[in-house]
């Protein structure tokens, strides 16, 4: 690992996507849209549940749309020849995929001050924590997503398999991460799995900010469950570039 | 010759590739001497590709041994010391030249300065600021080129650098690669356009994964009476399927 090519790196992914405006602006203006819709939908219904539902969308808009991206362009990576021609380079396996991490974690926290600040000026939602706390979780979400998209691009060989990998990846995990349901009201199994699923403490950590005036020591113990994702999608994930191919 | 040989960059030893199955080098021997430029020339399909994959390191091998510099082929020490040119150009589309060729030479702790001067060898300067996917193919695999040689590397490997390009362009290159030569850089280059073998030092016809001959190209033309290098690949075809008759 070397922090010159991280950077290098880094730069490379955001100069490509700062070429590609139309991604940019479905990523910044795409969740404040749908934001905006659900407040809309919530508008006349009793109970607050904008101000549940809301700040757990922004937990996972960033991880949705860094999986996508990511998966996508380590695919293009891997089919364009660049990946191998890296691989030959003096270029760590951790260089590469911390380059995209940091790369996206910028265009995340971009995302989230967007996201946050239409969703509290425009859409009017209640947040009773720190707003910085929710573009920390974003950013963490965001490189979640990062994450797990480079470990699922691994197994894609076409960008239509990637595609599909979101579903698969994804949905699962937004229906068990409390939304539809709270997840202590989950049948036994299913609140099991949706104990170990990583956007589930996103949503949590999301949700605790949104409802406590003081939430970081419930939102810590959240983030560092997704740490733990994120450090083991990341070594599967090297494991997915491989140097020798036949 | 420019420089005499004081050993060999490149020594392959009873390399065995399979690919899908099928024997793509049965049994290969090589030595490409320092500081030349050797020509790797035969049909497509004939093993030129893999055998070249093979001295970078990228290439699954099933038995035999490729030492590149004293090392063994895909060390982590060659790879500041050995370049890789693809067949098809690995750049991505979505950069200019510039950023392409500034990106893999940062990779490779080079300064802007030096991949300019690395642009300015393929010459591309006047398309410096164009995306590469808005290039000619041949521009491309020319913005490919100048990501190879920016690095400066005392071994070159380059797939098919020459393909599609006009007489003038493929001139220019070869005297790019003479130079390097001169320089002590060792090039191994492959092509499918026998004329080009007047240009290295020395040719290595390869056929079904097999050294049809290995030597300077005066001495091929000796050997097989032959007017040019086309026509002495002929006879030594002819040799060999006169001497094993399948």
């Amino acid at each position: 690992m070397n922090p010159r090519i991280t950077l290098a790196t880094a730069g490379r992914v955001l100069r490509q996507l700062r070429a590609d405006h139309r991604t940019v602006a479905l990523i910044v203006v795409v969740p404040c849209v749908l934001l905006g819709l659900l407040a809309w939908v919530y508008a006349d219904a009793p109970g607050g549940v904008f101000d549940r539902i809301g700040p757990a969308l922004l937990g996972v808009f960033p991880f949705v749309v860094m999986f996508l991206v990511t998966s996508i362009a380590t695919l293009r990576e891997r089919t364009s020849g660049t990946l191998e021609r890296l691989l030959t380079s003096p270029m760590g396996k951790g260089d590469l995929m911390l380059g995209y991490a940091l790369a996206f974690g910028v265009v995340a926290v971009l995302q989230a001050v967007v996201a946050t600040a239409f969703a509290v000026l425009v859409a009017g939602l209640d947040i009773a924590g720190p707003l910085w706390l929710l573009v920390v979780i974003a950013l963490v979400d965001a490189v979640l997503g990062t994450a797990l998209g480079l470990l699922a691009s691994g197994f894609a060989r076409t960008e239509f398999q990637a595609v599909q990998f979101m579903p698969a990846f994804v949905l699962p995990q937004f229906l068990l991460c409390g939304l539809i349901l709270p997840r202590d009201a989950l049948p036994g199994p299913l609140e099991a799995v949706s104990d170990v699923l990583p956007l589930s403490y996103a949503v949590d950590a999301m949700q605790d900010v949104g409802a406590r005036a003081d939430p970081l020591g419930d939102v810590l113990p959240s983030l560092g469950v997704i740490a733990v994702w994120i450090v083991v999608a990341l070594v599967l994930g090297s494991l997915t570039l491989r140097r020798r191919t036949p | 010759m420019s420089s005499p040989a004081t050993s060999d960059a490149v020594v392959v030893d009873h390399l065995r590739v399979l690919r899908g199955g099928r024997e793509v080098l049965p049994d290969l021997d090589l030595r490409v001497p320092a500081g030349q430029v050797v020509g790797l020339l035969g049909p497509s399909g004939g093993g030129k590709s893999t055998l070249m994959r093979a001295v970078v390191g990228v290439q699954v091998t099933d038995g035999g041994s490729v030492t590149v510099l004293g090392e063994p082929a895909g060390s982590p020490v060659l790879r500041h010391r050995v370049g890789y040119l693809t067949q098809a150009p690995s750049v991505y589309g979505d950069l200019t030249v510039r950023d392409n060729v500034r990106y893999f030479g940062r990779v490779l702790g080079r300064t802007g300065a030096e991949a300019d001067a690395a642009i300015e060898a393929v010459a591309l300067a006047d398309h410096a600021g164009t995306r590469v996917d808005r290039l000619s193919g041949g521009q491309r695999s020319r913005a490919s080129l100048a990501c190879v040689l920016v690095g400066d590397p005392e071994v070159l490997v380059l797939d098919e650098p020459t393909v599609g390009l006009d007489p003038v362009l493929r001139r220019d290159l070869w005297d790019v690669f003479r130079g390097l030569a001169a320089r002590g850089r060792t090039v191994l280059v492959s092509s499918h356009v026998m004329d080009e073998a007047v240009r290295c030092d020395r040719l290595v016809l390869l056929r079904a994964g097999r050294v049809l001959s290995d030597s300077t190209l005066p001495d091929l033309l000796d050997r097989t009476g032959a007017e040019d290098a086309e026509h002495a690949f002929l006879a030594l075809v002819d040799e060999a399927d006169s001497r094993e008759p399948s």
